[in-house]
């Protein structure tokens, strides 16, 4: 079945299954793979993408549900939130492995974009849908509010 | 960017980047260094010096004596030869070959550390090539912490040697003596005047030179180093933050399709009657192909079962679901962890093999003023790195190329080699970004998979684990039940001390029936441990394998350091005295300690105790120093406690306070973690702190929440929701790291700060409530939040 989206403010026509995630479509139709797969089961936050502007689980998102939303990747994302999570992730070498950065730098960027002073308490719930096994948890929070100024 | 060409990504042309490089340097004789293939003319202009131009230099126009093979294939470490680890190219790139897996320990960046920093290369013109699986490089199983340790020597060497080759080169091309010119920053210069020669225009000529031998290679004054112990940022993470890098599971090959297995739910378990008719009829599923079942021992072998093979990777899920599959139990399937661990605690309540004596417990124990006894229990766990293993192999012919997340490449050869029954020489295996591993990645079962479905497909094959497999047919970290007994004096001092411990040894997924703890095993945390009481002996009790069990971060040293270091307290405890006081006091004199003197046989993770002693004043300090972080002694809130570990492992020393905070409803916080590390020479302290935050909360999280456990030979738990890691939320709140300056042998940061995370966190809580942890996990999957026990609850109240 051919579908039309809206990724990264192009448009793209995928012919994947009724019902496929975009995660899938995203990694195995259109070869962005900096979208990734962790649990498949919105548990974990590796898959996070922007569907206009907000975080969103692309393992669990049907594609063709989206109709002429727009979907926003980590190679995508831009603007000013974007810019300063970048700029505070590599300053300080926020990743480890960064298996699960992409979901991590989609939910801190959709944060701070609403939020430019974001408390412990607002950081934890922004970001606790996010596991890192490396747990970068500590230099995630500290990043944050530095990029927050 | 320099990163942009960074070689390992499997891209649409056949000849990736890596693959390139590769036949460079193994089309080279090994005598000299690579020079790559770039041709473009070389012209710097200096800065403030517009008279000079540098020269182009034509190699084959100045005579050279012919050059022997290397002497430096067999320094410490391996090979330094340095063609084998440093290419450098006319545009002046040093392409600096990485032979260990990137899986988050920043290995890229510190490998390139030590060679850029005695080669004097600009570290703006550095860029890595990751090694394929081969020999030629040495040991390259990116496990146990070793890395640096295994390679900071030869890697010197190679990179100094390099940079006394460009330096001849161009005193010969000067017509001068070497020791009348210097290098530094990618050029070398001429000390009688202010010309200056690139190393890419000098690479060329000094491939044709003599490699000298060790003796006449100098290296650096620790105190010239300008990239090594220094904070140099990451090779890697700046790709990250733009979703760039490949990692296994991101690998795509032209005619590439995707594949999933349905496997038997208990090792050993074999495939019975399939219908597959529902399953072919998902849009999208191509084929299903049926596995061996495997037989004992399990090695790396797949598990068996079932793959459905689709069009992308949703479509095989899909399918997956839509098998029907008989599966036949196989000798496991009575396997039931609850059952189990009861049989492992009877069998540690009875007298074991000794694995290490000193004195006579027995007497001392029946004539102590006081007598204590404790007995703990750890459960399986998984390791569950963010990135579930997923592989792509391609047939061409009889020749086969699989690229990977693997932490050895070379042992997935060899695997590939066995069971498939190819020449090593048809198989390559390239080693992609690895996202975590922490010991899943050393064992390449899944790349198997993925060669045994391309074969019966004829098409590139990418196989990729979900997060319910990899929960549920993994190679686990071993359950484990102990038992510890010290005798006290009126004083209270330790005169007795009594370890046995009961786990299903990592050997009896490769040997059939193997049922004894392994020397290696005991030897971390158990055989090793650094107590000066007069009475002392460590026993083990045998248990056999029913699941795979495997290596996970820090391995045995998670339950002996959590047995040892809660024990240590309970001691403290019951002599009345402070819990960092009474484990100085255990620990005792300034003195190193040789476990095989005492009757056992202790491999200090493959160091020799001569190079890495167990020196009880490092322990010492580490504990002085993070009691001083931490405050030790302050006056706590109501329902705050610290609690102290300190553990050599992994040839450092880590000593770690945590800090919670218990209300009396039982919902417990991490206030703050403090942490002392003596690991020896730092090649990046920022890769260390990264280490100790994150192995420490690796600890957290499986002392907190984790547990596999097993009915009827199966793994009960599935996914992030019944597998439970810890989140951002739950984290501590604050954390510092001190890192101990020194000069000693580079240690390893990896893996041990995972030990003593479990024990300080236990014995805070004691502190905090009264309630003594003897039973990993403290709360597990389904407690709500960090909400504790009721009867630690209870004892809150009081």
């Amino acid at each position: 079945m051919t579908t039309t989206l809206n990724i990264n403010g192009k448009t793209e026509t995928v012919d994947a299954a009724p019902g496929t995630p975009l995660l899938w479509v995203l990694r195995d139709h259109l070869k962005m793979t900096g979208t990734k797969f962790g649990c498949g089961v919105a548990q974990c936050g590796a898959c996070t993408v922007h569907v206009d502007g907000s975080p969103t689980r692309s393992c669990i998102t049907a594609h063709d549900s989206l109709g002429d939303a727009k979907v926003t990747t980590i190679e995508g994302v831009t603007g000013n939130a974007a810019d300063a999570i970048r700029e505070v992730w590599v300053k300080n070498d926020v990743p480890q492995c960064g298996y699960c950065q992409s979901g991590q730098i989609m939910a801190a960027t959709a944060l701070l974009a609403e939020n430019s002073s974001p408390s412990d308490e607002d950081i934890d719930v922004a970001m606790s849908g996010n596991i890192c096994r490396c747990a970068t948890y500590m230099s995630i929070r500290r990043a944050i509010k530095e990029a927050a100024g | 960017m320099f990163l942009h060409n960074i070689g390992i990504i499997p891209g649409s042309t056949k000849s990736s980047s890596s693959i390139s490089d590769e036949r460079v340097i193994t089309n080279l004789s090994r005598r000299g260094f690579v020079v790559g293939s770039s041709l473009f003319v070389v012209g710097v202009a200096l800065a403030g010096c517009s008279s000079y131009e540098e020269p182009k230099i034509d190699p084959n126009a100045i005579e050279l004596p012919e050059a022997g093979p290397s002497p430096l294939t067999e320094v410490k470490g391996g090979d330094a030869t340095p063609a084998l680890w440093i290419a450098i190219e006319e545009s002046g790139t040093v392409k600096i070959t990485c032979h260990r897996s990137e899986m988050g320990q920043q290995v890229w960046t510190s490998m390139a550390q030590i060679v850029a920093d005695e080669l004097e290369a600009a570290w703006d013109k550095v860029e890595i090539v990751q090694a394929e699986g081969h020999e030629r490089y040495g040991d390259q199983n990116t496990d146990g912490s070793r890395s640096v340790r295994y390679n900071f020597h030869r890697l010197r060497v190679a990179g100094a040697a390099m940079k006394q080759m460009l330096v001849e080169a161009a005193a010969v091309y000067w017509k001068m003596k070497p020791s009348e010119c210097s290098a530094s920053q990618g050029l070398v210069s001429n000390n009688q005047n202010s010309d200056t020669l690139s190393y890419g225009n000098l690479a060329k000529l000094a491939a044709r030179l003599q490699v000298p031998e060790e003796a006449d290679v100098t290296l650096k004054d620790p105190k010239d180093w300008r990239y090594i112990n220094k904070e140099i940022p990451s090779l890697t993470i700046p790709r990250i933050t733009r979703g760039e890098g490949t990692f296994g599971i991101d690998v795509d090959r032209p005619g590439m399709v995707h594949a999933v297995v349905a496997r038997p739910p208990q090792l050993f378990g074999k495939t019975g009657a399939v219908r597959d008719a529902d399953a072919l009829a998902i849009p999208g599923v191509l084929q299903t192909v049926k596995l061996p079942d495997p037989s004992a021992p399990a090695l790396f072998q797949p598990l068996g079962g079932v793959a459905v093979v689709a069009t992308d990777t949703w479509a095989a899920i899909q399918g997956r679901s839509a098998l029907e599959i008989n599966w036949i139990d196989g000798p496991n399937a009575s396997y039931d962890s609850e059952t189990f661990a009861e049989q492992m605690k009877q069998t540690a309540r009875r007298s074991g093999t000794v694995r290490r004596k000193r004195g006579n417990v027995a007497s001392d124990l029946a004539s102590a003023a006081q007598k204590i006894e404790a007995e703990y229990y750890a459960p399986h766990l998984s390791q569950s790195p963010m990135e579930p293993p997923a592989a792509t192999a391609e047939w061409d012919g009889d020749k086969l190329e699989c690229w990977a997340c693997v932490q050895d490449p070379q042992a997935t050869r060899q695997t590939l080699s066995d069971l498939l029954k190819i020449d090593k020489e048809n198989i390559t295996v390239h080693a992609t970004w690895l996202g975590g591993a922490f010991g899943r990645k050393s064992k390449p079962d899944f790349v198997v998979e993925a060669a045994l479905i391309a074969k019966e497909v004829g098409k590139p094959v990418k196989v990729t684990w979900t997060r319910e497999d990899e929960v549920r047919h993994g190679f686990y970290h071993s359950v484990s039940a102990q038992r510890l007994e010290a005798g006290l004096d009126a004083d209270g001092k330790c005169t007795s001390y009594l370890h046995r411990t009961v786990f299903p040894p990592i050997a009896s997924t490769f040997v059939p029936g193997m049922d004894v703890p392994t020397d290696g095993e005991m030897g971390l945390g158990a055989t090793d441990v650094p107590f000066a009481m007069p009475n002392l002996q460590v026993e083990s009790g045998n248990a056999k394998g029913h699941v795979r069990i495997g290596w996970l971060r820090s391995v045995s040293n998670i339950y002996h350091a959590f047995a040892v270091q809660s024990f240590a307290a309970e001691m403290a405890h019951a002599a009345g005295k402070d819990q960092k006081d009474y484990l100085l006091e255990l620990i005792g004199d300034a003195r190193t300690i040789d476990p095989n003197a005492e009757g056992a046989t202790y491999p200090n993770y493959d160091a020799s105790l001569e190079e890495y002693p167990i020196e009880t004043a490092r322990l010492t300090n580490v504990v002085n120093k993070v009691s001083d972080m931490a405050k030790w002694g302050r006056k706590m809130p109501a329902g705050h406690g610290l609690g102290i570990a300190v553990h050599r492992s992994f040839l450092s020393y880590i000593a770690t306070i945590v800090e919670v905070a218990v209300t009396p409803e039982g919902a417990l916080t991490i206030p703050g973690v403090w942490l002392a590390v003596d690991s020896g020479t730092v090649i990046n302290p920022r890769h260390t702190r990264a280490q100790m935050e994150g192995g420490t909360i690796y600890g957290l999280s499986n002392a907190l929440f984790g547990e596999i456990t097993a009915k009827n030979g199966a793994i009960v738990q599935e996914n992030f929701p019944s597998w439970r890691v810890l989140r951002m939320e739950e984290a501590p709140r604050a954390f510092e790291v001190e890192i101990v300056k020194s000069n000693s042998a580079p240690a390893g940061v990896g893996e041990p700060a995972t030990p003593p995370a479990a024990p300080a966190l236990a014995n805070a809580i004691f502190n905090a409530t009264g309630h003594r942890i003897r039973t990993l996990p403290i709360i597990g999957a389904n407690g709500s939040r960090l909400t504790l026990p009721t009867k630690a609850t209870a004892q809150a109240e009081e």
